[in-house]
């Protein structure tokens, strides 16, 4: 007793010095987080200023690229990062949701551990493993055997038609779009798993006790139960989408035009930074990919401030 | 163990210390273009084993090397793109032409083997321009009688990233065809009018042999060591020869180096029976006012040894080593123009 009495008060003392330096420390690395932020927020909008200053509001809605004569516009990589995570998550979610489903409450025990290790896997490879992956065996595959049938039944649609059209290079937003779509299972499917797994079990043996089938206790007890982190999830996901760089450049084609198919080459934003950077010349070039950067950082920022309120929506909704 | 780890900081210090002294004794450093890095490497290593000079260069691509070269982080920079007098001037820096090398149009065909397929400058220009769409249109038939074309769409790669092979090629397209010189024109990276991008010659490369019917421009050596088919090309004189170091060389030695100011000298399209259109060298850019002599004799050095002792290893890779004339003009060049703080020549003369 007294051994231990004797060994605590020394310490006692030294929180006098401790916790105010703890303190002092913490404080300083949340502080430093926010100054990275800022610091790299103000180098942006530094480098983006010539640009945006020469182009104006026009640098949003122009589809030009062209180093030649030093037009630059943005639309071009705006569209094809938000139609190839748009893609992306329409693949993603879905499959996702019915993995986590399968594991929390379909999937017998033995199997569990493995199949949800082996999903995580699917996160840890690098995104490069992706890119190569997706130019020589995923998009030949699209170039033989799947977009010419889209472009022989979709293409031919009255009205819609157009954005299937074309001639199949297995190369551009449609495949960029699904590789993503794969590379973003993962994230959402393990976050979903996680957040399905807090779920109290007394919640859905109540459910089944009242003869729900695992189908309502999913839609009717754990979605609600759990939206909060299975939006978090798909945010996640979404926002990997969107900055994804490799695998997307390997494969998306890296064409600065809008074009209504979506089986024709684009580029997204940050496809066009990874590959123009390094031989940017001209200012307003490199002030240009500088503002194309600055845009990416905006849309990530809207996105999470959707993700944010939809969240606070859906609290209240749920308080009435 | 605090005395312990104290020890082992101090010799981790020492070790580095007397690393960095070492580095600055005998290492010089340089960046820039991608296309000559495998023979610049393969220099490196020869130089060093015989002088132990060690050369570092990030192949970092031409506009790269251009930007460092100008903030003095290396002693030397590379560029594929020269860069014009008057640029040259105003910034203080000396250019010159270190190696050369072909472009050639691979093409992913069934049934069209490499070197049997015609084209000419206004057919390719017309093919990236996006108004020759398949394969066996009337222009390209009407220039290859004997082959059985396919009805099948051109897919047309071009390089996704600036790149000095891209100045070349779309130098080359621009001296060929009006249209294209007003529509696109030249650059490291153009406003392409169709196709899809891959980065780097080895994403061309790549692209070109996975995507069936497509057409695109690589560095001759890539092409030959990926085993891509490539086409015949019409130079200036309408002779379609096959690319190789002779064709090359060809074009190399009607160019008029003498009277071009800076060595600016692109050497597409050039005249001769032998030549072959798209040829283009790569050049060197060094301060001529240099605050460090001893690095810059180094650095002239390493260029003087490689000029004359590194043609055979240049031509193992597939590039073309620079003509003698060339090289005495160049290493006439150094001896007037590069100088040391006290403005004294720092380049003597050829050691050998």
């Amino acid at each position: 007793m007294t051994d231990i009495a004797a060994r605590q008060l020394p310490r006692s003392s030294n929180g006098k010095i401790g916790d105010p330096l703890f303190r002092g420390v913490a404080t300083f690395f949340a502080v430093l987080v926010l100054v990275i932020l800022s610091g790299v927020m103000i180098a942006l909008v530094h480098g983006a200023l010539p640009a945006l200053g020469h182009f104006g509001f026009g640098f949003l809605l122009t589809d030009s690229w062209n180093p030649v004569t030093d037009k630059f516009g943005a639309l071009a990589p705006i569209v094809g990062t938000l139609l190839t995570s748009a893609i992306a998550m329409l693949i993603g979610i879905p499959l996702a949701f019915g993995v986590a489903v399968f594991i929390t409450e379909l999937c017998p025990v033995w199997l569990k551990r493995p199949l949800s290790t082996i999903i995580e896997l699917l996160a840890a490879v690098p995104s490069i493993i992706y890119g190569i992956w997706g130019l020589f065996v995923f998009a030949p595959f699209m170039q033989s055997y799947v977009e010419p049938a889209i472009v022989n039944t979709l293409g031919n649609v009255p009205g819609i038609g157009r954005f299937f059209a074309g001639p199949p290079l297995g190369i551009g937003i449609l495949t960029a779009g699904i590789i993503l779509g794969i590379m973003v299972l993962p994230f959402i499917s393990s976050i979903m798993r996680d957040v399905f797994e807090t779920v109290p079990l007394i919640l859905k043996e109540s459910a089944y006790g009242l003869g729900s089938t695992t189908w309502e206790v999913m839609w009717q007890v754990v979605l609600p139960f759990t939206r909060i982190g299975v939006v978090g999830g798909i945010m996640l996901g979404l926002g990997r989408a969107l900055g994804e760089t490799m695998a997307v450049t390997f494969v998306i084609g890296n064409a600065h035009r809008v074009q209504t198919s979506i089986l024709a080459p684009g580029t997204t934003i940050s496809a066009s930074l990874a590959n123009e950077f390094t031989e940017a010349v001209g200012d307003l070039y490199l002030s240009s990919l500088f503002a194309l950067g600055f845009i990416l950082f905006v849309i990530t920022f809207i996105v999470l401030a959707i993700a944010k309120l939809m969240l606070v929506q859906m609290s209240k909704r749920a308080g009435t | 163990m605090v005395r312990y780890s104290t020890a082992l900081m101090g010799a981790l210090v020492a070790a580095t210390m007397a690393a960095a002294t070492h580095v600055q004794a005998a290492e010089i450093s340089g960046a820039g273009a991608t296309f000559p890095y495998p023979i610049y490497a393969k220099w490196a290593e020869a130089f060093k084993a015989k002088t132990g000079i060690a050369m570092n260069y990030q192949s970092i691509g031409s506009g790269g090397g251009i930007k460092q070269i100008q903030s003095k982080t290396v002693d030397f920079g590379a560029s594929d793109m020269p860069l014009k007098a008057e640029e040259l001037e105003k910034s203080g820096l000396l250019q010159f032409p270190m190696i050369m090398g072909g472009e050639v149009a691979a093409i992913n065909v069934k049934g069209i083997e490499s070197g049997k397929m015609k084209l000419d400058g206004p057919t390719l220009a017309d093919i990236y321009l996006g108004k020759i769409t398949k394969w066996n249109d009337p222009a390209l038939t009407k220039l290859n009688p004997g082959l059985k074309l396919p009805d099948q769409a051109i897919a047309v790669v071009h390089r996704s990233d600036g790149s000095g092979t891209t100045f070349i090629f779309t130098d080359y397209l621009s001296k060929v065809s009006p249209e294209w010189k007003e529509k696109v024109g030249s650059n490291t990276a153009v406003e392409w009018p169709v196709g899809l991008g891959g980065k780097g010659n080895e994403g061309v490369a790549a692209n070109v042999t996975r995507t069936d019917g497509s057409i695109g421009y690589v560095e001759y050596a890539y092409a030959l060591q990926n085993k891509m088919a490539y086409t015949l090309l019409a130079n200036k004189e309408g002779v379609y020869n096959k690319p190789d170091a002779s064709s090359f060389q060809a074009a190399a030695a009607n160019a008029d180096w003498k009277n071009a100011p800076g060595f600016y000298l692109l050497l597409t399209d050039q005249p001769g029976k032998q030549s072959w259109p798209i040829t283009g060298a790569s050049f060197i850019l060094m301060y001529k006012q240099q605050d460090k002599p001893e690095v810059a004799k180094q650095v002239l050095q390493f260029f003087d040894w490689s000029y004359h002792n590194g043609q055979k290893m240049a031509e193992e890779l597939d590039y073309v080593p620079m003509p003698d004339p060339v090289v005495k003009l160049v290493e006439d060049t150094w001896k007037t123009q590069i100088k040391g703080p006290d403005g004294k020549p720092i380049f003597a003369g050829p050691a050998s």
